[in-house]
């Protein structure tokens, strides 16, 4: 705070509000309005009354815009990754700790089996168990699952807080509450944060923002309290997700801009060393990070800038102890050389040696868009791996982008050290929220924040401009506060009752714009993001609604109709669901670890069944498992899913060409196309090519799939799926299929869900006779 | 078992809204458990009779005809089935209450298909019923000859026996025909061509120990077999399908009556005379071309070989017939294994899970069956997989010939989801595949070494470093 209050740039100073309230906590100014006698309040107490309830306010209102989904739907889990940690949430409270952190899941990877305790991030699971636990002391008798569902919004309530104090380090309280309340109902955080969406981003996000503030005020304050806190919500951070890459790839980079641009200072040293020393250590406590802050090349960038404040605080030392200046110009040429070249050896070195490893695929395809692409098909697959579109933006943040950059302008007119890490913070996490749709979600706190100062600032401004109206005489002042105007403010200031209107209708610009943030939010969070993505939604013919359960109804069937042991095949993004809901053995799920596995099932799914029974054996799989939405339309099925199953089948093997189901490197298909395609069961003409958002929308225009195919329409062709079309008309692509007539030989149908959009087909024995 | 219900309906109608009277209901319970136990008492002697995994010998076997002449000319090989206990069932081919099952338990343990020239079962039987019968463990003998129709060469292809094409063909060899009187029919073969195995033909018997050098040099252990019928080959895709006697290497299969105006499409020792098939069910079929094998013409008959100056009294029809049969109804080779059994060395109870490194015993116990009953199997080439994708493991089993198979070995560094399996193929013996999964983990925190000598630098530097520490805060705030 220390800092900010020092170099007051702008007229802020002021306005009542920000700088005598935080020095007093806030608790202690709750209990003195609470112990009033009198109604009557001084302005500050009727502030801090107003502003308190405001925080109220927008900690409910984050919790309960996040509730669309159960309110729509059920208390259930949402999507794939949740149904996992869901699971070993379960698995945490029914066995304890330590059997949970010792666990080795035999029923997922089969044969392989997967160190569950070594390989996840227990945080989200901890911090669940510990308030269902905290629960069930205080003898609420609530189910694990309830806890696990409102996790997500009981965290986004907390960020909202963060987001506060954190507005408030960077700028003033003002800033702090609109960012809190921008946070609150931001889309791009209600995406990964609504009731059910047990994931870990979902206490990630306020974990993150917990710690950058934390350090912010450690930079601002130089406090080994500050530090050390900021140390723990790193260590929090880095038990709940692997996104605490980004921290520590963030805070170094800050550090060093903060170096070069000369603002090094004993705070700042202060608080790097602690929180970078302290946090290492604690971070080396999770089983799935381990040695990586020495041994891995991402976490190099924090160690070499620790090594370079030691350099920089012994040249000041030495700066200090010689006066000779030529002296220690000299000195420090030769210790810099010296410290450059000792680090880029011990990095060579490291790096050759094996100690320090490369960076991986993932880091890589962050830095590089395209690098996934043509390396990593398993990354690339992934629906929220991919390349932002420029409409998600607009939809996930609406009025902030136009916000953000005014933001940024605000940011440096004020430059302090904090608002030097806000604007760090979000040009970075802005290029990252471009390479893959997911990272939107840690772009969010960012813009909101950034978006928070440009809005306060903007109607402090207008605000004052209608208050110095009555003081008419006083024009300096408004000079001074007029900070979003620029140039034309010289004119504005003659013209008075001019300069009022325009104030007065930028105001109700601004709220109307604001409205209308709240509106979109709301909206998309009831429209697109309440989604639980395992029980569907559609308008029937007359406008009701229709429910399609089934993929619960084939997990439950699985879990019923098999025996306990019985592995399943599905293509990886199921397995999850099937291991939580269906308590079967899969052969791979959505913890891509091994992609060999993976490109096995892949390269079943995309063999002839002769070859796929074959591999089925091997794998001892009983049943397969596809998701077929030909009869409801329902595009997020295995066939528009094919051609991945290809591409990671043909990264492992490669006997699976992507070609053979191609024709001239196009998706289209004739007559006499590829030699394997002459024997394959049926030849796509499609025009119509759904978007499935594991792909490019051009990427199927038209292809052929070999067993895959036979087990998403076996059968199909019997079945009218809408009026005035041909029997065996599929919906999600548009097409009349061309085989109808499908046998299996080595599968039969064991059960499709009613909605035919799960079928689960039984592996036969081999041949009796044969 | 349904009976006892329709008889007394008082229990079904059991149910809280209708209030009975206790001693009623009471009664009524008696009535149906005491019906129910004297109805399974009744049927248990039918039970017992049947195919049942302890005792696995067929019992009650049916035969079905073409015409039931063959009755008679075929008496002494149906007499030595009866002499050997089997109950057998003799029925025209196209009798039309012929069915294999009834409320979907099997009639019979096995068929016998002596009916080549039948078109279409009478009754329920078809191609489908007699496969599924085979499916479902039960044990067939197909017998075809010249007249062999399409329902019986399909019953075979299905089998994994190709019949020759050509319906008028029959196996002919110049060379290794019977010589009758001074000449002979060159379709009447003196086939010797037998596979080398104790388990499907038998041990020799005393009249036929004399061993005989055979024209090729092999030592053949019985008399000769005299064949007349049709040509089948071996499906190369079907490995199930054994050619227990093949024709000499100078036999092929045409019409013996016209000249041969194009290579014949089966020749040599390519053509099968006699096959059988264990099914993975552990099904045996029998299955040759020739109905006249099991003649008692053919089995009274002297026979001498065209070229080999040893003549027999009697061909070895009756004695190949007679082990071959004995194999295919189960009373030879037939395993199996039990009590497969696996723990930790020094413990008894079976584990839920290894840890990496343990020692393990595992034992599996193997019993024969010898017609009556289960002798132990005595084998030393019985092995052990630890399997995971790979055989991580494999150790050849110790046994104390009592049928007990035994070993221990250390459970591989490797964690996942392991299987002990048990894979013993032997030619004539009853396929054992057995399997146990079992996981394998890695080690839990605290069963690793706590202090390890090589990190005592390690141990050594923090401690200097506290000692260090504590001493220099000691000075930095005390001296001035």
């Amino acid at each position: 705070m220390a800092v900010t209050k020092t170099e007051p740039i702008n007229g802020s100073t002021t306005k009542s509000s920000a700088p005598p309230l935080p020095s007093m906590p806030l608790k202690s100014d709750l209990l003195s309005i609470l112990s009033l006698k009198s109604l009557r309040l001084k302005t500050k107490q009727q502030e801090l009354l107003i502003r308190v309830s405001i925080l109220c306010l927008v900690y409910v209102l984050a919790f309960i815009t996040r509730l669309f989904s159960v309110l729509r739907y059920e208390s259930m889990i949402h999507e794939f990754d949740p149904y996992f940690n869901y699971r070993t949430t379960l698995f945490l409270t029914q066995k304890g700790f330590y059997e949970f952190w010792n666990w080795f899941d035999s029923e997922s990877w089969y044969p392989l089996g997967r160190i569950i305790g070594g390989t996840l991030y227990p945080g989200l699971m901890v911090t669940a168990a510990m308030m269902y636990w905290g629960l069930r002391f205080l003898r609420f008798a609530v189910h694990i699952r309830e806890v696990c569902v409102l996790t997500a919004p009981f965290f986004a309530s907390n960020t909202t807080l963060v987001a506060y104090f954190f507005g408030k380090e960077i700028w003033d309280t003002g800033a702090g509450l609109v960012a809190a309340v921008l946070i609150a109902i931001c889309p791009g955080y209600i995406s990964r944060s609504v009731a059910g969406s047990y994931d870990n981003e979902g206490v990630a996000i306020f974990a993150l923002l917990l710690t950058f503030y934390l350090f912010v005020k450690a930079v601002n304050t130089g406090s080994l309290a500050w530090g050390l806190a900021s140390a723990f919500g790193y260590f929090y951070m880095v038990s709940a997700w692997g996104g605490y890459v980004f921290i520590i790839n963030l805070i170094p980079l800050y550090v060093l801009a903060l170096l070069i641009t000369g603002r090094y200072s004993m705070r700042l040293y202060v608080a790097y060393n602690c929180m970078y020393v302290l946090g290492m250590l604690l971070a080396m406590q999770i089983r799935f990070v381990g040695f990586q802050h020495v041994q891995s090349g991402e976490h190099m960038a924090a160690m070499g800038v620790f090594f370079l404040m030691q350099v920089f605080y012994f040249l000041d030392w030495v700066k200090h102890l010689l006066n000779d200046k030529k002296l220690f110009e000299a000195f420090l040429r030769i210790t810099v050389t010296c410290a450059v070249g000792v680090g880029s050896i011990a990095l060579g070195v490291g790096t050759a040696s094996g100690y320090i490893s490369p960076w991986s695929g993932r880091f890589y395809s962050l830095l590089d868009p395209t690098y996934a692409k043509d390396h990593i098909p398993i990354i690339a697959s992934v629906s929220e791996h991919q390349p932002t579109a420029w409409s998600s933006f607009m939809f996930d943040f609406h009025i902030l982008l136009f916000l953000f950059p005014a933001g940024l302008y605000f940011c440096f007119k004020r430059l302090s050290d904090a608002t030097i890490f806000i604007v760090m913070y979000g040009l970075t996490s802005m290029y990252f929220a471009g390479v893959m749709v997911r990272l939107i979600l840690v772009a969010t706190p960012a813009v909101c924040l950034i978006s928070a100062i440009a809005v306060s600032a903007t109607i402090k401004n207008l605000t004052m401009l209608l208050r110095t109206k009555s003081k008419v005489s006083q024009t300096g002042s408004t000079k001074g506060t007029g900070g979003g105007k620029t140039s034309s403010k010289a004119m504005l200031d003659q013209s008075q009752p001019f300069q009022r209107n325009g104030a007065i209708a930028l105001l109700f610009g601004a709220f109307y714009l604001l409205s209308r943030y709240a509106i979109h939010c709301t909206w998309v969070t009831s429209e697109a993001y309440s989604s639980p993505s395992i029980v569907l939604a559609a308008r029937g013919a007359h406008g009701n609604r229709v429910i399609f359960d089934d993929y619960r109804e084939a997990y439950y069937w699985l879990r019923q109709n098999t025996p306990p042991d019985a592995k399943v095949m599905s293509w990886w993004d199921y397995g999850y669901q099937i291991t939580a809901m269906g308590n079967r053995t899969v052969i791979v799920d959505n913890n891509t670890w091994n992609n060999t596995h993976i490109a096995t099932v892949g390269r079943a799914m995309s063999s002839y069944e002769d070859e796929a029974y074959e591999i089925m054996r091997s794998l001892d799989v009983d049943y397969v498992l596809v998701v077929f939405g030909g009869v409801t339309g329902y595009s997020s099925d295995d066939i528009n899913k094919f051609l991945w199953m290809v591409r990671i089948g043909g990264g492992v093997f490669p006997v699976i060409k992507e070609p053979d189901y191609l024709v001239n490197g196009e998706y289209r298909v004739d007559k006499g196309a590829a030699p394997k395609m002459l024997n394959c069961l049926m030849i796509w003409n499609s025009d119509l090519v759904t978007s499935y958002p594991h792909q490019n929308h051009n990427d199927l225009r038209t292809y052929k799939s070999i067993w895959m195919y036979k087990l998403s329409y076996y059968r199909f062709g019997e079945l009218m799926t809408e009026y005035g079309k041909p029997p065996g008309y599929d919906r999600a692509r548009g097409v009349e299929i061309g085989n109808k007539d499908i046998k299996l030989e080595h599968l039969e149908e064991a059960f499709t869900t009613s909605n035919w959009i799960v079928r689960i087909y039984k592996v036969k024995p081999p041949n009796n006779r044969w | 078992m349904s009976p006892p219900h329709r008889v007394n309906p008082q229990p079904l109608s059991l149910s809280p809204r209708q209030p009975k009277d206790p001693t009623t209901t009471k009664m009524a319970r008696i009535n149906f458990s005491v019906l129910t136990i004297l109805s399974v008492i009744l049927l248990l002697p039918v039970l017992s009779l049947s195919f049942s995994p302890d005792s696995p010998s067929d019992r009650r076997l049916l035969v079905l005809f073409d015409d039931l002449s063959l009755k008679s000319s075929h008496s002494i090989f149906f007499n030595s089935l009866k002499s050997r206990g089997f109950d057998l069932d003799f029925k025209l081919a196209d009798d039309p209450k012929l069915a294999l099952q009834r409320y979907g338990q099997y009639l019979y343990d096995g068929l016998i298909l002596f009916s080549p020239s039948i078109e279409r079962f009478g009754g329920a039987l078809d191609l489908a019923a007699v496969l599924d019968f085979v499916d479902s463990g039960h044990d067939l003998i197909i017998a075809a000859d010249s007249s062999a129709s399409d329902l019986i060469k399909s019953v075979a292809t299905e089998c994994g026996v190709d019949f020759d094409e050509d319906p008028s063909a029959l196996v002919i060899d110049h060379r290794s025909y019977a010589v009758v009187g001074t000449e002979g029919d060159h379709t009447l073969i003196a086939a010797d061509d037998f596979i080398e195995s104790d388990v499907l033909l038998g041990e020799n018997k005393i009249e036929l120990k004399v061993r005989v050098l055979n024209v090729y040099g092999f030592w053949i252990k019985q008399a000769p077999v005299l064949y007349k019928g049709i040509a089948h080959s071996l499906n190369a895709a079907n490995n199930l399908v054994l050619k227990v006697l093949s024709a000499s290497p100078a036999a092929y299969s045409a019409n013996p009556s016209s000249k041969l105006s194009s290579p014949p499409s089966l020749t040599g020792s390519s053509i099968s005379l006699v096959s059988v098939v264990q099914a993975r069910n552990n099904a045996r079929i029998m299955i040759t071309g020739s109905l006249d094998l099991f003649s008692n013409r053919f089995f009274r008959s002297s026979i001498q070989k065209a070229g080999s100056p040893k003549k027999y009294d009697k061909s070895g029809n009756e004695q190949f017939v007679a082990e071959l049969s004995k194999w295919v109804f189960h009373e030879r080779g037939h395993l199996k294994a039990v009590n497969l059994r696996h723990n930790k060395a020094g413990e008894t109870d079976e584990p839920a899970m290894y840890r990496i490194k343990d020692d393990l015993d595992f034992s599996v116990e193997i019993y024969e069956w010898s017609g009556k009953s289960w002798e132990p199997y005595v084998a030393n080439d019985v092995q052990v997989q630890f399997y995971m994708m790979s055989p991580y493991v494999l150790k050849t089993l110790s046994n104390d010939k009592k049928g007990l198979y035994h070993t221990s070995f250390k459970v591989p560094d490797v964690y996942g989801v392991f299987q002990f399996k048990v894979e013993y193929n032997r030619l004539g013996y009853t396929s054992l595949l057995l399997s146990k999964q079992i996981p394998v983990r890695p080690f839990k925190h605290n069963e690793y070494e706590r202090f390890i000598t090589a990190a005592f630098p390690y141990y050594g530097a923090s401690f200097t470093m506290m000692a260090g520490f504590f001493i220099f805060s000691f000075v930095y705030l005390y001296h001035k």
